[in-house]
């Protein structure tokens, strides 16, 4: 270790405590370098960029490091949030929602129904929505306006960029 | 014959000292200030909640109406401390409810809180006033309903950045109808939408409110009627400040902003779109504190709203404000004394913004009463350090964050020993220091030698042997609390300055080479120290004495071996038959 080259100052070795019987040879843990195979960063730059699908260049996740508490790091990680808009004929204020909160129609709906207090009606796959003066509709990847509910659930929530709860009255016939 | 000042006289100058340093030392001064002091304090705060039982708290101040804890070490905030570790409330909870029924408050850091903790606050304490919870966890919303339901004199509720076990927004329509003695709540790390309808009631009926802040789920056109029902407030932290409105609506927050004449703190502001800024514009002259550390804003929005806050005195913000952001509030909050800069993109590898050590000289420049800084950087320099330093030495508290292990100086390729060198001798009032980027054994000689006021220190990626730990154990004359990780010192260090460690409050090493052996004789020597070895790869009894042990908590104690020990951690009373004959002293 470094510190037997340093003498002049401190005597380490008289003054310290050793491992060992008196008489013999301390034993020296081996160091070479700060990167043993125990650190977690060892898996830096050669193997992690392997392993990285992304192209970004994310960093290699040492524990802990940098020391920001995790609720720094999850807010800045908007890319695992689906956000989607939600409007509805006659209300002032949008609301935004994030569509992987739910994992089928009916809890979709039922959140719809509780955030703009009204009654969605009974869906039926010939009639679509009966019973409500509301129609609600979504807007797809291809920019078309479809009826939620026609589409499996996973195919509309990977492709559905906008909600739309239409007025019965202003909804095209085709929906 | 002898003066002696009577206990009745002694106990009407304590009425006046509230600090808890002071009357340390005045019950030092002889037995009978000791007891006149004990049954006096009020207040009574514990650094770690291990070094002492709850019971020899209690007992020694009857009068207790506060108790202030902190639990885990400060690195269980980076994920360093397994879960299960410890910290927990109830030990102490029971003790209080027990003996201390007059309690008023209770003040956590980094403990472990259950529901049954709070179910036995509301219940054992009748005159409870304020519960502050930072960095806990273990508790559900069903705990805060107790607390909500139970406490007639509630003035402060707050949840400071906990892990809350939340199964829906239930508990805050716990507060009675009567209950009307709020001062302060703070809901913002809770994830569930409240019963708005409830919550404005509420607001609606507390008039003494001054502190409030919302979670995320809090809409804006919610943020603005809450606003018009609670003008007086003090402290505000908005919900999420991003959904769609109509300029009428804008425009109608904008006003019930500006109705806040007194408000001095702002913080939330999560997902803020830069046309909404303006509407905070009118409140910003009064400004004193400005939390934009969630606003993914650019820099010329923030240079915008900071520009008018000429009264600021604390401001956390992204990295996204970059060296001309921060130029600009050098030229502006002449005020300044706490700036908090945190990385956007923490993971990245490049700087994605224009933010480097340029913006902290700026600001050291500008900003004449500058005292706390806290800097997430991708790479500094030797010459910022040593010109922030000069234009600065009021500064009190520097963290400074090089986010890449090891990066020396990017201009000189040099460590940055005599950057670091220049803070600790030119800053003489330095308490708290956090070093990174490259640094040799020297810069520890450095600190050890010059940074007399230093009570806590953090390490990451440092140094090259055990000298760096011997200049700061035997350095350091006011250490209290010393925290490393990823640093290449063993075992001699420490053993020869094991001294030092029952004058400190305590010593965590983690990723370092001390051996299983040396925390085994140090345990033995030191009595008095808790020296825990936190292992969850493998028990260390089993292993080898020279083996390097993962983690080592190590921390002077009144109490003994604590009895909630999990598997993992291993203190020298799991095995007091430890053999002497393989450990000798010299």
């Amino acid at each position: 270790m470094a510190y037997e080259e340093v003498n002049n100052e401190l005597n380490l070795k008289d003054t310290e405590l050793r491992l060992g019987l008196p008489g013999t040879e301390e034993q020296q843990i081996e160091v070479s370098c700060v990167l043993s195979n125990k650190r977690k960063f060892q898996n830096n730059d050669e193997n992690s960029l392997k392993e990285e699908s992304s192209p970004s260049p994310a960093k290699t996740q040492i524990v802990g490091w940098p020391p920001v508490r995790s609720n720094r790091k999850n807010n800045n990680n908007n890319k695992n949030v689906t956000y989607v808009k939600v409007s509805m004929d006659g209300a002032p204020y949008l609301r935004k929602i994030d569509l992987k909160m739910y994992k089928d129609y009916p809890e979709l709906l039922k959140a719809l129904e509780s955030m703009f207090k009204f009654t969605i009606g009974e869906y039926s796959e010939r009639e679509g929505y009966k019973g409500s003066g509301f129609v609600p509709t979504y807007e797809d990847k291809d920019g078309d306006w479809m009826l939620v509910g026609d589409v499996p659930w996973d195919m509309f929530s990977s492709s559905c960029q906008k909600l739309r709860i239409m007025k019965r009255s202003e909804a095209p016939p085709a929906l | 014959m002898y003066l002696r000042l009577p206990s009745k006289v002694l106990e009407r100058i304590l009425f006046f000292i509230d600090s808890n340093d002071d009357r340390n030392s005045v019950s030092l001064v002889c037995k009978s200030w000791f007891e006149t002091e004990r049954l006096t304090r009020k207040r009574v705060f514990v650094g770690n909640c291990y070094a002492v039982t709850p019971a020899a708290v209690v007992r020694r101040f009857p009068k207790m109406r506060s108790l202030t804890l902190k639990g885990k070490p400060h690195f269980a905030d980076y994920n360093l401390v397994p879960d299960g570790w410890g910290g927990y409330a109830w030990p102490w909870i029971e003790a209080l409810a027990a003996k201390n029924p007059l309690l008023e408050e209770i003040r956590l850091k980094r403990m472990v809180v259950t529901d049954e903790c709070l179910e036995m606050i509301a219940a054992s304490f009748k005159n409870f006033k304020s519960l502050v919870l930072t960095s806990c966890e273990g508790f559900s919303t069903d705990g805060i309903a107790a607390i909500a339901s139970t406490c007639r004199s509630l003035r402060e509720l707050e949840l400071r950045e906990c892990i809350v076990d939340d199964l829906g927004g239930d508990w805050l329509s716990y507060f009675p109808e009567t209950s009307t003695s709020l001062v302060s709540l703070d809901f913002s790390c809770l994830d569930s939408e409240v019963k708005f309808s409830d919550l404005e009631r509420l607001v609606s009926r507390c008039r003494n409110l001054k502190s409030l802040k919302l979670n995320r789920a809090v809409t804006l056109d919610g943020l603005e009627s809450l606003l018009r029902r609670a003008p007086q407030l003090t402290e505000l932290g908005t919900g999420s400040f991003s959904d769609e409105l109509s300029p009428e609506a804008l425009s109608k927050l904008s006003k019930a902003i500006s109705a806040c004449k007194q408000l001095k703190s702002l913080s939330g502001l999560w997902d803020v779109l830069p046309e909404y800024l303006p509407a905070l514009y009118s409140v910003c002259p009064g400004l004193t504190s400005l939390n934009l550390s969630y606003a993914t804003v650019r820099m010329t929005d923030l240079v915008d709203l900071l520009r008018r806050c000429k009264k600021l005195q604390k401001l956390w913000v992204m990295d996204l404000i970059e060296d001309k952001g921060l130029q600009a509030v050098a030229t502006c909050c002449k005020e300044l004394r706490e700036l908090r800069v945190f990385p956007s993109e923490p993971d990245l590898e490049e700087p994605n913004v224009a933010l480097t050590e340029q913006g902290l000289v700026f600001i050291s420049e500008g900003c004449q009463k500058l005292e706390s800084v806290l800097y997430f950087c991708v790479q500094f320099t030797n010459a910022a350090l040593i010109t922030i330093a000069r234009n600065r030495p009021s500064i009190k508290r520097f963290r400074l964050c090089v986010i890449e292990p090891f990066a020396p100086d990017y201009k000189t390729q040099e460590p940055l020993d005599q950057g670091f060198k220049a803070i600790a001798m030119g800053c003489k009032d330095l308490q708290r220091l956090s070093v990174s980027g490259l640094l040799t054994d020297k810069a520890f000689e450095y600190i050890g030698k010059h940074a007399k006021n230093l009570g806590m220190l953090s390490i990451a990626f440092a140094g090259d042997s055990d000298l760096m730990l011997h200049h700061l154990l035997s350095g350091c004359k006011k250490l209290r609390k010393l925290e490393i990780r990823d640093c290449p010192f063993g075992d001699t260090a420490l053993l020869e300055n094991a001294w030092k460690l029952e004058t400190m409050r305590s010593l965590w090493m983690s990723s370092c080479f001390v051996s299983f052996g040396a925390c085994k004789l140090l345990s033995q020597k030191m009595p008095r120290l808790n020296v825990e070895v936190i292992d969850e790869m493998y028990p260390p009894e089993t292993r080898p004495e020279s083996s390097p042990v993962e983690r080592i908590y190590i921390y002077r104690t009144l109490a003994g071996p604590r009895l909630d020990m999990p598997e993992f951690v291993w203190t020298i009373h799991k095995n007091p038959e430890i053999g002497v004959s393989h450990l000798a002293i010299k």
